[in-house]
């Protein structure tokens, strides 16, 4: 792997590989000192170009879990406030000599563009509505250590799909492990066009709720009702949040998922989003392993032995 | 007297092809004899042009160049625009009015005229509709027209307010002109508040990339007012750019209808994809965007049966730095002087002497432009020509480009035809592919 622009690079195969491979690097965190000397002498930068809390720290902890040199380059202390444009960093940054550069960003395809001016490796941490790839990883490997697969799982993706990077790479991740992917959510807050997408789309989340392997809430903003994409925060919470009520109908083995930050109260209740159900701290620690993972098949000296220390 | 002799060419005009020489009075820069086995006189400085195995024809007219001057000079300037505009084989072009400061004022204008001057070809200023492109004040049609301007647009957005855009209709429509050229207002078509946060095309590709898209209803919306508002004032209008299937479809039922309307598109229009923009290549990002497979063959099809007049680039330079920021931060538009006439050729299965009405004659009339461009190759008519070699293959290379920018969407392409020579009033401003100054 060279890159990590979109989760569409990666067949079943090479997920699962990855996923593998986080499950070797989870059993490091149980230790005493939870590292690896894999990425030994290469350097990480972090290039986050939009604001991120817990993205950015899952980044630098499973770089420097593999012993790599990790760089923080944040947009507001960097020259970009003083106008250098996006090429000009990253090739600042590259003529450094580093070995990859993690970058979020609030615009989509800027990790493709990225890739023309450097010769770091270069993982995708974020692009505007595009992709988060990593996310998609950390959460397929969440599903699959709590339910063994995704074969055959029925998760629904509910909420604002349109806006969202997550819904695009886990939409594409879980099916190509072969779960059933639905989304919910109404049409203000869908794509314009779903062609191509392997996904079926229900109208409420009640026509699905009872039938769901894991109910994958989206953060819904505020802001979108000044675009009219629904009334109030009252109604989409009537018709779409995770309620205590929905949640009742909800399997007792389903998994209720959330990228975080949540907005208790809206999409998720708090009970639901503490209920022994809700995995939603599953999947921030499993952020540091897939991410150790995702680093080393980028940067690593080839296949990973097992030899954690 | 000394004359320009182009020798051993066929002529290509409205009239039909024949072979023929041409002998043009380099101080007049008018035709003064066509026929067969014309030479240079060699008791005089008379110059010869090769024109064997080449077809001339009128001199192009593009309705749609951005020219950068005044503003935006690092990424065209007027004269590196009209070195452009010569080497593809236009001898006048209309230059859009979205500078900084705008050409809503007669010292504006009056500059863009006086740096046309000295310019290869004839540059021909559009003026906006309203001041600054705001749709809220009318610029000072009159005072403007009597410097020569007949074209209003506020391209680069469309005029939104439904009463504005009648007003500016009838007020355009109700002053005359020196020279009895009426006065047309050309339009933009974008609803922006349904465009709002578009930056591609709306649809699959939109949706897969990320990018906000814009639909085609947002163009189609104000071809459709515009058309009503034709029939209610009765006055022309020009439309942009067309770049959707349900556009060309309107304008061609309100032609059937009789209505006072003309329509330009652009060679990426008619050639390109939505799914140009897959790699984030900000060379794609265009106003209108490029749309589907269905919306290109509309296109073509309009072109054909005569739905739209003229082929226009909307010739768009913008700086490499500009275009390489994040796709949704970067500017709109894309090169297309150099490269209109070949891409036509290539593209829209149609011989050249069908093409060439579009690019040439119907929008000289269009334009304004028609006394002295795309006029039958004639003694007594203006010098404006096109030598085209309808064999020459070459690749598109943008930092290759005469223009002072190099964002052309066509990189790397393979083309046949290319114009050898382009006189303008006599005079040459380029042989033998090459700008003579």
């Amino acid at each position: 792997m060279r890159h990590l622009l979109s989760i569409e690079d990666l067949d079943a195969d090479q997920m699962l590989s990855i996923l593998d491979l986080a499950r070797n690097f989870a059993t490091v965190q149980q230790r005493d000192v939870p590292k690896v000397p894999a990425l030994r002498s290469k350097t990480v930068v972090l290039a986050f170009f939009e604001d991120s809390t817990r993205t950015r720290s899952s980044f630098d902890l499973a770089a420097r879990r593999l012993s790599a040199d990790v760089v923080n380059f944040s947009a507001s202390a960097s020259s970009l406030s003083k106008g250098e444009s996006l090429r000009d960093t990253i090739e600042t940054i590259s003529a450094m000599g580093v070995d990859a550069i993690v970058i979020r960003h609030r615009s989509s395809g800027t990790p493709q563009q990225v890739t023309r001016w450097t010769d770091a490796a270069v993982i995708n941490a974020g692009d505007g509505w595009h992709q988060h790839p990593t996310q998609a990883l950390l959460d397929s490997f969440t599903i699959r250590e709590r339910l063994g697969t995704l074969e055959g799982k029925h998760i629904a993706l509910c909420g604002d799909i349109a806006h969202s990077r997550v819904a695009r790479s886990n939409a594409q991740a879980f099916s190509a492990l072969g779960a059933r992917v639905t989304l919910v959510a109404p049409r203000t807050l869908l794509p314009a066009s779903l062609e191509g997408w392997p996904v079926d789309v229900a109208a409420s989340l009640d026509e699905v709720v009872g039938d769901l392997d894991v109910a994958y809430m989206l953060r819904i903003q505020n802001e979108r009702i000044n675009d009219a994409l629904f009334p109030s925060v009252r109604e989409y919470r009537t018709l779409y949040g995770l309620t205590v009520d929905r949640a009742a109908r909800l399997r007792s083995d389903a998994l209720v998922m959330h990228p975080g930050p949540m907005n208790r109260g809206v999409e998720i209740d708090p009970e639901v989003a503490d209920d022994p159900r809700s995995v939603v701290l599953d999947q921030v620690s499993a952020g540091i392993p897939v991410r150790m993972a995702v680093l080393f098949s980028a940067l690593g000296p080839g296949q990973f032995e097992g030899e954690l220390s | 007297m000394t004359t320009t002799v182009i020798k051993g060419g066929r002529i290509l005009d409205q009239t039909g092809e024949r072979p023929g020489d041409l002998v043009v009075d380099d101080a007049t820069g008018l035709i003064i004899e066509v026929g067969p086995d014309l030479n240079a006189d060699e008791s005089r400085d008379d110059r010869t042009i090769d024109a064997t195995g080449c077809l001339i024809t009128p001199g192009f007219v593009d309705l749609h160049v951005h020219m950068r001057e005044p503003g935006n000079e690092a990424a065209e300037t007027i004269e590196t625009a009209s070195r452009a505009a010569a080497k593809g084989g236009f001898t006048a072009v209309v230059a859009m009015p979205n500078t900084d400061p705008c050409m809503d004022d007669p010292a504006v204008i009056n500059q863009v005229i006086e740096l046309g001057r000295t310019a290869l070809c004839t540059v021909k200023p559009s003026a906006a509709i309203s001041m600054g492109r705001a749709g809220e004040q009318l610029a000072p049609m009159g005072e403007l027209a009597a410097l020569g301007v007949r074209m209003f647009t506020d391209d680069g957005t469309g005029v939104q307010d439904d009463m504005f855009m009648r007003r500016a209709l009838e007020y355009a429509g109700s002053l005359s002109t020196d020279d009895g050229v009426p006065i047309v207002l050309s339009q933009h078509c974008e609803v922006t508040a349904l465009s709002a946060g578009g930056v591609m095309h709306e649809g699959e590709w939109s949706s897969r990339l990320g990018l906000g898209g814009q639909p085609s209803e947002a163009e189609e919306l104000m071809v459709m007012r515009d058309i009503a508002l034709a029939r209610l004032t009765n006055v022309r209008v020009h439309f942009q750019h067309l770049s959707t299937a349900g556009s060309v479809a309107m304008v061609r039922a309100a032609k059937a209808g009789g209505l006072p309307v003309t329509a330009e598109a652009t060679p990426h229009h008619f050639t390109l994809t939505d799914a140009c923009c897959a790699d984030y290549n900000a060379n794609f990002k265009v106003h209108p965007p490029l749309r589907t497979q269905a919306d290109v063959d509309a296109i073509k099809a309009g072109l054909r049966d005569g739905t739209i007049d003229a082929i226009a680039t909307d010739h768009a330079p913008h700086t490499p730095d500009s275009k390489d920021r994040p796709f949704d931060e970067a500017p709109p538009g894309m090169l297309g002087l150099e490269t209109a006439m070949a891409v036509a050729m290539a593209e829209l299965d149609m011989e050249l002497a069908d093409i060439l009405p579009m690019l040439s004659w119907q929008p000289a009339v269009i334009g304004g432009l028609s006394k002295t461009h795309g006029l039958p190759i004639e003694a007594g008519n203006a010098a404006n020509l096109a030598v085209i070699d309808p064999a020459h293959r070459w690749t598109v290379s943008g930092t290759d480009m005469a223009s002072k920018a190099n964002n052309t969407p066509f990189e790397g392409r393979e083309l046949v035809g290319r114009v050898r020579h382009t006189i303008h009033h006599g005079d040459v401003v380029v042989e033998n592919g090459e700008a003579t100054r």
